[in-house]
């Protein structure tokens, strides 16, 4: 499967055709993350554990998203001295968060050579009607969606990997696995239409009918496609592989537990192992008390971050 | 048929399976020691080479592992795979990462930077004919020093000078770029060729 060379390269040219920031290379590190976990971290300490319990990337930020909602205020992005300590910390590609439609706090992650632009709906959003057009930088770009429809209009902006958004610091994984339904099921109506009801699902679904198009042809999304929000044991971490996605976020999961160097290293090991149940089983014991959860429902709309993004 | 194994710990070992069964091959993925019997040739993939030696360390892979490239069994390692293959790495993480070893060549791990300085281009391999062939390279390593067995089958533009970008020694083939996410089958030829016809290892 060879995602990216279907899609529009727009890459900056230079000499010895050396070709850096096009679409099949941002893809081409999403590709590698595949299969494995990424995971919040608030400080150089955290990320050396996560890089030591396995973790294929970290997302550097100031406060986990359950803190983000504890504390309330604006969300912004994290202080670049902080990003600068993780990046020296350890050698796994660094993600940071910049605030929906805030182009200069991804201008500023770029300059600080951070690996992927996580554009985010934990951090309180920038710009009401426009995200970021990613097709400007050379640093590859991950988005949240809901649906097919915001997936898609978040790749044709030019994000090169999607995430569920879940409902992030609530230790409760029930968002994310409706938002990779609601993906799936999609993927599964369009690889049945003919091209006269694409034209008008296109339309249903606020997304470009080339993009549609594609999908159905390959019966996925065009571009790696991870779970977030809400990941906080093991078994969760494998279900959504179950469900079909390329791997894992864990927020506030792994270092708001009792044991977050034993529980990250399980939740590596069942993304791994995700459909051998001899082995989550024994990866699951004995990991001490994982986060409070929060049930969504008990959340008033100006408190459920997936909701954010347009 | 030969049947390809491909170590399914983490990172784009699903590409690797694609191209393989493209060229008529049977292919399998590995997350077991018991999963290497029956194999004739190995991949290992691009990933995160650290995540791969923890996971492979954690579910008894290494020593099997190693038997498997100490036997002389045909194996390719891109990128990620290519660092575990070689016998000397600089620039890991702090403590060191585990490697498998078997290839006579010094890697340094995330040459070329960070994704900023990821590219495409283009190589010029004279073992797989005259047309380039196009190469990306992801947060790639480069082979600083190779052993006098080692074949150089591509070279790069680095840092002020050329560095090594795939070798052959042996059965063991390594890239440091990522043939799988390209649509050329030339490298996949290349390895199911070294399968189906292995040089006798002392």
């Amino acid at each position: 499967m060879n995602e990216a060379s279907k899609l529009p390269v727009n890459g900056t040219h230079s000499n010895n055709d050396i070709i850096t920031g096009s679409f099949a290379v941002k893809v081409g590190l999403a590709q590698m993350l595949k299969g494995g976990v990424i995971m919040d971290v608030v400080t150089a300490e955290q990320a050396r554990i996560a890089e030591e319990a396995g973790a294929c990337a970290v997302m550097a930020l100031e406060r986990v998203p359950a803190d983000i909602r504890k504390d309330g205020g604006v969300a912004r992005m994290s202080d670049p001295r902080m990003i600068k300590e993780i990046i020296e910390a350890v050698t796994i590609p660094v993600m940071a968060k910049a605030r929906i439609g805030h182009m200069v706090e991804a201008q500023i992650l770029q300059a600080l050579g951070v690996d992927y632009v996580d554009e985010s709906e934990v951090l309180t959003p920038a710009d009401e009607e426009h995200h970021i057009n990613k097709h400007k930088f050379t640093v590859p770009f991950v988005c949240g969606a809901r649906d097919l429809g915001e997936a898609l209009r978040r790749i044709m902006e030019g994000a090169a990997m999607i995430r569920t958004k879940g409902e992030a610091g609530t230790g409760n994984i029930v968002e994310a696995v409706r938002h990779a339904r609601t993906v799936n099921g999609a993927i599964r109506q369009v690889q049945n239409m003919d091209e006269d009801e694409l034209f008008a699902f296109a339309k249903e679904l606020r997304a470009p009918y080339a993009l549609v198009k594609l999908t159905a042809e390959l019966g996925r999304l065009p571009v790696v496609n991870f779970a977030a929000g809400g990941v906080a044991t093991p078994a969760d971490a494998a279900l959504m592989m179950q469900l079909g996605v390329d791997g894992v976020f864990v927020g506030s999961g792994i270092f708001k537990s009792d044991n977050p160097e034993k529980r990250a290293r399980a939740i590596v090991m069942a993304v791994t192992h995700y459909n051998d149940a001899q082995i989550l089983a024994e990866i699951s014991e004995d990991l001490g008390e994982p986060m409070v959860g929060i049930n969504i429902d008990t959340l008033g709309d100006a408190e459920r971050m997936a909701a954010r993004g347009w | 048929m030969v049947t390809i194994g491909i170590l399914a710990l983490q990172g784009a070992f699903v590409e690797h399976e694609a191209m393989v069964r493209r060229l008529g091959a049977q292919a399998v993925q590995v997350r077991k020691p018991e999963q290497l019997a029956d194999l004739d040739g190995l991949i290992i993939p691009g990933g995160e080479s650290t995540t791969m030696g923890l996971v492979a360390e954690r579910w008894g892979l290494v020593e099997p592992l190693r038997a498997w490239v100490r036997s002389g069994k045909p194996t390719w390692g891109t990128c990620a795979g290519m660092i575990m293959l070689a016998d000397r790495a600089t620039g890991q993480k702090e403590g060191g990462q585990t490697l498998l070893g078997g290839l006579d060549v010094t890697v340094n791990r995330n040459y070329f930077g960070r994704q900023n300085e990821s590219f495409e281009t283009w190589l010029r391999v004279p073992a797989l004919g005259e047309a380039p062939i196009r190469a990306v390279f992801i947060r790639a390593p480069a082979i600083v020093a190779a052993g006098a067995g080692v074949e150089v089958l591509a070279t790069v533009p680095g840092r002020g000078e050329d560095v090594i970008a795939a070798v052959r020694q042996g059965n063991i083939l390594a890239t440091a770029f990522h043939p799988e996410l390209t649509d050329d089958l030339r490298w996949h030829a290349l390895f199911l060729a070294m399968v189906e016809n292995p040089v006798a290892v002392a």
